[in-house]
Order: C-alpha cells, then sequence, then structure tokens
C-alpha cells in the first residue's frame, strides 16, 4: 500500500512542481551572478569573473 | 516528484559547484589574479615608447582564503541555481514526451546547458579579465539573457520538435542573438596582453564545460533513482 501510495506521488508531478523549481534557480543566480549590492558582487566577485557573468 | 527534483537539483549542484570551484583554482583564479596585476597597474604590458612586452606568470592563489572560500560558496549557488533550471527542464520533458532520464542522458542535457549558458553568450560576449573596459552593462545583460533563453529553445526546438520546419526555425533562432550581434565599445581599452585574456577565455569555457557536463550527469543519476 505503501508503495502504490509513493508511485503515484512519484509519477505525477504537477506543473507548479517545474515552475518552483525554476523560481528557485533563477532566485539563486540571480543572488549569485546578477545582485550588485557591494558585498555580494565583491564575496561573488572571481566566481563570477569565471562564469562570465555581465555584472559590471 | 517536486521534493525530488528539488533534492536532485541541489546534489547536482554541489557536486558540480565543487568540481568547478576546484577547476577553477587550478586553472582559471590564477590567470584571473595575474589580470589583476594589470588592472592595478602592478604590471604593464602596453608602454608608452609603443612597445609591448610583460613578463609572464601568475601571482598564484595566495593566502587570501575568505576570498577564495566565497568562491566555492557562489560556484555551488551558480551551479545549484542552474541545476535547479537544468532538472526543471528534464522533469517537464519527461511528463511531455515520455522522455527516459539517467545518468547518461542528463550528460546531453549538461552539454547542451553549457552551450545555451556559457558558450553561446560567450560568442558575443568573451568571459573578460577584471579590468576589461566593456560597453554598458544593461544592454549586455539583456543580450546576454536573450542569447541564453533564445539557445536553449532553439536547442528545444531541435531536439523535440516534430516537423524539419520547426526545426530550421530552432537553428535559426540560435543565430539570431549573432546576427543582431551583442554591445561592444567602438574602441579598445584592454590593458591586459592578448594572449592573457585569451587563455582565460579558453580555460573559463573548458572548465565550465566540465562542470556543466558534471551537473547534468548527476542531476539524471539523482532523477533516475529518486523514481525507482
Amino acid at each position: 500500500m505503501t508503495t502504490q501510495t509513493a508511485n503515484i506521488a512519484t509519477t505525477r508531478t504537477g506543473f507548479g512542481a517545474y515552475v518552483l523549481a525554476l523560481t528557485v534557480g533563477v532566485a539563486l543566480l540571480t543572488v549569485s551572478g546578477m545582485a550588485q549590492a557591494t558585498v555580494l558582487h565583491d564575496a561573488a566577485h572571481d566566481q563570477r569573473h569565471a562564469m562570465a557573468f555581465p555584472c559590471h | 516528484m517536486s521534493k525530488n527534483l528539488l533534492s536532485s537539483a541541489v546534489f547536482a549542484g554541489l557536486i558540480a559547484g565543487s568540481v568547478a570551484a576546484l577547476l577553477q583554482f587550478l586553472f582559471v583564479i590564477p590567470l584571473l589574479l595575474e589580470g589583476e596585476l594589470y588592472e592595478t597597474g602592478a604590471r604593464l604590458h602596453f608602454l608608452s615608447d609603443g612597445m609591448t612586452q610583460s613578463e609572464k606568470g601568475t601571482p598564484g592563489l595566495g593566502g587570501e582564503w575568505d576570498r577564495h572560500i566565497m568562491t566555492v560558496v557562489f560556484n555551488v549557488i551558480s551551479y545549484t541555481g542552474y541545476a535547479l533550471v537544468l532538472v526543471a527542464a528534464m522533469g517537464f520533458a519527461k511528463a511531455q514526451r515520455g522522455l527516459e532520464l539517467s545518468a547518461n542522458s542528463g550528460l546531453i542535457w549538461g552539454l547542451c546547458g553549457f552551450i545555451a549558458v556559457q558558450l553561446a553568450p560567450a560568442v558575443g560576449l568573451p568571459p573578460e579579465l577584471p579590468g576589461t573596459p566593456a560597453a554598458e552593462l544593461a544592454p549586455r545583460q539583456v543580450w546576454w539573457l536573450s542569447t541564453i533563453i533564445a539557445t536553449a529553445v532553439g536547442l528545444s526546438l531541435i531536439a523535440f520538435a516534430r516537423t524539419g520546419l520547426w526545426q530550421i526555425a530552432g537553428g535559426i533562432l540560435i543565430l539570431l542573438p549573432h546576427l543582431i550581434g551583442a554591445p561592444h565599445l567602438d574602441t579598445y581599452f584592454g590593458v591586459a596582453p592578448p594572449e592573457l585574456s585569451a587563455e582565460f577565455v579558453t580555460q573559463s569555457l573548458g572548465m565550465a564545460a566540465i562542470g556543466w557536463s558534471v551537473m547534468g550527469y548527476f542531476a539524471g543519476y539523482f532523477l533516475s533513482r529518486s523514481e525507482d
């Protein structure tokens, strides 16, 4: 019974799950690659250059 | 499955971000620190008498541990962010087209992600050493983001469209940002040697290709495992 429930839960993914993953992903990338706050910019500086984010 | 999407992305991002950071310390950051010598004027390449010559050699990673720890942290954040977007696309393709996901197919997803997110924008806006003067930030960001989206949509059309006409449209979409052209200054201002800038571009792209391959491989691995 438990297995059955798990299977149903794993095979049906609501559209919301993709939107959630996408939104959280873009939010993280905004922080690590785009945000202009000086503290963030300086901390992320080398990584931004290495990953070629256009950040300044 | 939403939990699986998130956990797969976090694990793949953690592994790929750590691997990418390690590779950057070996290959990319030393060049970046060498570039900073020219940015600060500690080293000069273009001399006022018309000579171009400077000593080659990186200053090494030095002892700036806070700075380097931040590079690891932000690599993990970036790769986790990209992994979240990638697993969303992979999961969506599976739901819509019944694609089988595996570590092997994840490798192809990762490489296509590298093409869309790193390679295509770098064609117009090469990765820059610190201190390289460039065009206005906002237009570059618009071109960068548009190129990523156009390339990702173009690749998806080529991979998933059911008619050849849509696949050709995908190819045109990939070329379009380059036909329009990236924003550039109308003057060269670079202070670093051209060889150093070129090496920085090839090394950072090469290491990003490995990072994205690792990310795609593990995203596919964890997604397929979580379905068993």
